[in-house]
């Protein structure tokens, strides 16, 4: 099939194709070399990597954290940290991997693999992307800088009010926390959009909506969940700082706003979130799954059906977090049915994989043992969700350490697991070379078997009757063995986070070299070099199943006609993926930093005055006006003919 | 199960001696959420039982090899039935434990009994303000970070915070509820057992959320009558010189501004009432066991015993910290 017209443009195609149109499409998609071009790219791959890496670093310093505090709980009235720095380490750990690490490095996988997955040249709103990574990083290190002033907040990552209003919470410490919260949820929704526009327009023609890897679906729920969640938490944060800067009184109950709308608007986002750190995971693990058993997973639109329910279910729990808040109880027996029914759609997906891994035949690469490591784990905390969904045991159970248990082994187990198996597997394609396998195998069962010895005891603590959130405990309760035992466990685990490091930066430099598909795997990401050009394919795929590479092997079809000497896309229909229009890409510019730079600016200065609004948006809308600047008008849009 | 097994075990020793244990039963709630624990608990050790029974076999049945080639979908007939069956399976467990949950928790709910004693807690940042009310205003009783219960007779709080979110939590005698500015809430509690017992708070308080505890003691009727008697007791006068001094000190400097003595000219009602201090089992809301030596600990320097807590240092000389200490500890 061709996308042409007859116009005497250079196109690929027979007459332009293997060095010649790599020189062209080379020269058209690189950025130029040096720093200046290093700042201006709009290249998904390398601001997915950078978005990667920084995540990466972030949880790191989560787990430092993480130390901090197991060293504090290791013995009863511990005097090592004072009750001020633990509160605020606390709720830097919270916060960091919440808003730094789990959703951003979910997002930032996707921003690198979608465009390959979908056999396309770049991601949709590229200047978008480049920006919300800067506005990420900018938000991250606002935090972190805060914490090391030792401004850094202190009223949880939850920042229930009314103690983190105004009254009691003076200082600027709050105003960090939210204003970072502000920060984050602007590049997650920017992500979001571009991932659906993605999603929705750039398939490689003939991927119908049914042959879209399960991964692709995965990010495409979890997507929506971003646009649909996040904006209660950024009206909630902005409500807050409100509150604390200009005198508002949204959360004031004398005054007659409400203590209990923070905790609506917070878990309204907060349930969500939860799933939107999980779903991307379950795709890592259909991807996985299918690679390493050698066939398709079981069952596929029962999966996609566990996918979607998944995500609108997600919406409907967020009040079991408010059992203990007094609300009337028939509401709560609702909130308990919904948290029970949303394990249905995970038990689907379970059945799946481990059905296909009993149908195919399982190759125990390092990847694949995470997935068995996520089963093995996360089903656990998806077990003690189900005992928590019930009110007479959350009532005892909420806040204490059984719930510090539980949610760990739920994003540990269900979300971290596959996300390390998901390095380790697409690692070659990210930098051309393998991760070690014998280093990778000790780092699994490290991490696995150091997680539950972490983790496992906290379960026992929490029904001891220990609550979280407190910086020492009395002897005598009974806590100080299961203290003592996960302490132990979280530096195992740091040592096999520090490994996992390791292995990577000496496979960058010494890992055999991979080759376009060393798993042997089926989507499209396999089916360019490893790492790919600046174009990323040279002809664009076409698909005709949903496992292209098994099914054409060797000789999978293309389309040609795109343009060499633009930036030029093929945009698809929605639903069955026909050729559509030729769309032009955005070329490199500095200007989403210099944006990103002006809104950092607005909203930092906006904790020190309001005015800062009003001043701090001309720089704002200055960078945004020359950077939409329109282009010189190029030839007239061409019709696509098949 | 491998990793059930010593989480039971773990509970069942705990549930013998916990002072503060969701598993003690001691309660007549908290005596529900054992065999409703117990059901969660085999349901969802045979569910975790059957995936992982699943996932061992369908890894080692057949290993895979490098050169393996991929396979084509099919042959998987029979498991969209599995499938089928599964989640039907999965559903009916799901409906069982939210029926059971339902059931114990409406037991729980329930009405009011009218026999039952009244009590309101108020919390604060970071100790709790009891008050055992009464028709007659002159009977009231107010005490801090302590709680005297007769057993099996039924007790209705009513619950109130003076400043941020805090949650009322006697694990050994029900779950928690939230304290929440602007509203009040309730619990009920019929304690079944005598003993010691220690609550906390449960919702991130602040920079002492750590120690805000509370001293439950549930004992015979009698027993209880004869406490609350005493309390309604004023303050003795103080009998020895050093006890004097301490009486002066507390009446004419920075304490009587804050703290409540019936019978004396101290009544500030914004921290503990100290009437009879020395009856109670701690100090600072649970930080300290009560001993001479904690008095002292904590009046010499309240900031280093809890730091951030609202009590000043004061700076006390010595003859006056012994005398406050001599004097305090007559507030039996």
């Amino acid at each position: 099939m061709t996308v042409l017209s007859g116009k005497e443009l250079p196109r690929d195609g027979v007459k332009l194709s293997g060095e010649a149109l790599h020189y062209r499409l080379d020269k058209t998609w690189s950025r130029q070399p040096g720093l200046w071009g290093w700042l201006s790219t709009v290249d998904h791959k390398e601001i997915g990597r950078r978005y990667i890496i920084t995540a990466m670093i972030f949880l790191a310093l989560g787990g430092l954290l993480a130390l901090a505090m197991r060293m504090q709980l290791a013995r009863p009235e511990s005097g090592l940290i004072d009750p001020d720095r633990y509160n605020q380490i606390f709720t830097m750990h919270g916060t960091t991997m919440m808003f730094l690490f789990a959703v951003p490095v979910m997002e930032a996988v996707a921003v690198y693999l979608i465009p390959l997955m979908l056999g396309t040249r770049n991601i949709a709103f590229p200047r978008l992307n480049a920006f919300s990574y800067w506005i990420y990083l900018a938000g991250g290190i606002l935090l972190w800088v805060a914490f090391v002033l030792d401004i850094g907040p202190d009223a949880g990552w939850f920042a229930y009010v009314p103690l983190s209003g105004p009254e009691y919470s003076p200082g600027k410490r709050t105003d960090v926390w939210a204003q970072m919260v502000t920060f984050t949820e602007i590049a997650a929704l920017a992500v979001a959009v571009e991932l659906v526009a993605t999603i929705f327009k750039q398939r490689a023609p003939g991927m119908t909506l049914a042959r879209m890897p399960l991964y692709v679906w995965a990010i495409l729920i979890t997507a929506f969940m971003v646009i649909f969640s996040m904006p209660a938490v950024t009206l909630a944060s902005s409500f807050l700082l409100a509150d604390r800067l200009v005198g508002t009184q949204f959360f004031n109950p004398f005054e007659r706003g409400d203590a209990l709308l923070w905790q609506h608007l917070f878990w309204f986002f907060g349930h969500p979130e939860v799933y939107i750190i999980f779903l991307p995971a379950t795709g890592f693990v259909s991807q996985l799954t299918e690679t390493f058993c050698r066939r398709p997973v079981f069952a596929y639109s029962a999966v996609v059906i566990a996918l979607v329910s998944n995500g609108i279910l997600a919406f409907g729990l967020w009040v079991h977090h408010m059992f203990a808040t007094g609300l009337p109880r028939l509401g709560y027996s609702f909130y308990t049915a919904a948290s029970m029914a949303v394990s249905i759609p995970t038990a689907i997906q379970i059945f799946c994989w481990i059905t296909t891994m009993w149908l195919g035949r399982p190759r125990f690469d390092t990847p694949f043992l995470y997935v068995i490591g996520f089963v093995v784990t996360f089903v656990i905390g998806g077990l003690t969700g189900v005992m928590i969904a019930s009110v007479p045991l959350d009532l005892q159970l909420h806040d204490t350490y059984f719930i510090v248990a539980h949610f760990h082994y739920v994003l540990i187990g269900g979300a971290v697991f596959p996300l390390l198996g998901a390095l380790t597997y697409w690692f070659p394609k990210i930098t051309g070379r393998m991760m070690s396998e014998v280093i990778g195998k000790v780092n699994f069962w490290m991490i696995f078997l150091g997680f539950q010895i972490a983790f496992f005891p906290m379960h026992i603590s929490g029904i001891m009757g220990m609550p979280r959130r407190v910086y020492t405990y009395p002897a005598g309760l009974g806590w100080e063995t299961t203290n003592l035992i996960s302490t132990v466990g979280a530096f195992v685990v740091a040592l096999a986070v520090l490994l996992f490091v390791l292995n990577a930066v000496t496979s960058l430099f010494r890992g055999r070299i991979a080759g376009p598909n060393p798993w042997d795997a089926a989507g499209l990401e396999w089916a360019t070099s490893s790492p790919p050009p600046a174009y990323n394919f040279a002809h664009i795929p076409l698909v005709s199943s949903r496992t292209p590479l098994w099914d054409e092997r060797g000789h999978l079809p293309v389309v040609t006609g795109l343009r060499v000497d633009d930036r030029e896309l093929l945009l698809t229909s929605v639903l069955d993926a026909r050729p559509d229009v030729r769309e032009p890409s955005p070329l490199p510019t500095i200007w989403p930093l210099l944006a990103a730079l002006a809104t950092t600016a607005m909203f930092v200065s906006s904790m020190f005055t309001p005015w800062a609004v009003v001043i701090g948006s001309l720089p704002v809308a200055a960078a945004l006006i020359f950077w939409f600047w329109p282009k010189e008008p190029g030839l007239p849009p061409e019709p696509v003919i098949e | 199960m491998r990793r059930l097994l010593p989480g039971l075990a773990a509970v069942a020793l705990v549930a013998c001696e916990g002072r503060q244990s969701v598993t003690g039963g001691d309660g007549l709630h908290s005596g529900q959420f054992n065999s409703l624990f117990l059901i969660f608990l085999l349901v969802t050790a045979f569910f975790y039982l059957l995936v992982i029974a699943f996932l061992v076999a369908a890894v080692v049945r057949r290993r895979g090899r490098a050169e393996d080639r991929p396979e084509k979908s099919g042959g998987e007939g029979g498991f969209r039935l599995i499938l089928i069956g599964w989640v039907a399976l999965v559903a009916l467990g799901l409906t069982g434990l939210t029926a059971a949950s339902y059931f114990s928790d409406a037991a729980a709910g329930g009405a009011r009994p009218a026999n039952a004693i009244r009590i309101a807690v108020t919390a604060n940042q970071w100790w709790w303000d009891v008050r055992y009310l009464d028709p007659v205003p002159a009977n009231t009783i107010r005490t801090a970070n302590e709680l005297h219960l007769p057993v099996g007779v039924p007790v209705h709080i009513q619950l109130k915070s003076n400043d941020v979110i805090h949650s009322f939590w006697v694990p050994n005698l029900a779950g928690k509820q939230d304290l929440i500015p602007g509203r009040i809430t309730d619990i009920t509690l019929i304690p079944r057992k005598e003993g010691l017992y220690r609550g906390q708070c449960a919702e991130f308080c602040g920079l002492q959320h750590a120690h805000m505890a509370l001293d439950v003691t549930v004992e015979p009727m009698e027993t209880f009558e004869a406490w609350r008697r005493s309390q309604l007791r004023p303050a003795p006068p103080p009998a020895t010189p050093l006890a004097v001094t301490g009486y002066n000190y507390i009446m004419t400097q920075e304490c009587s501004a804050c703290h409540n003595i019936s019978g004396t000219p101290a009544s500030g009602q914004v921290a503990p009432d100290l009437t009879h201090i020395a009856s109670r089992r701690s100090i600072g809301a649970g930080t300290f066991p009560m001993s001479r030596g904690h008095l002292y600990a904590w009046i010499a320097d309240p900031q280093s015993a809890k730091p951030g807590n609202h009590m000043p240092y004061v700076g006390l000389e010595p003859h006056e910290l012994h005398g406050v200490v001599a004097y305090l500890e007559t507030l039996k």
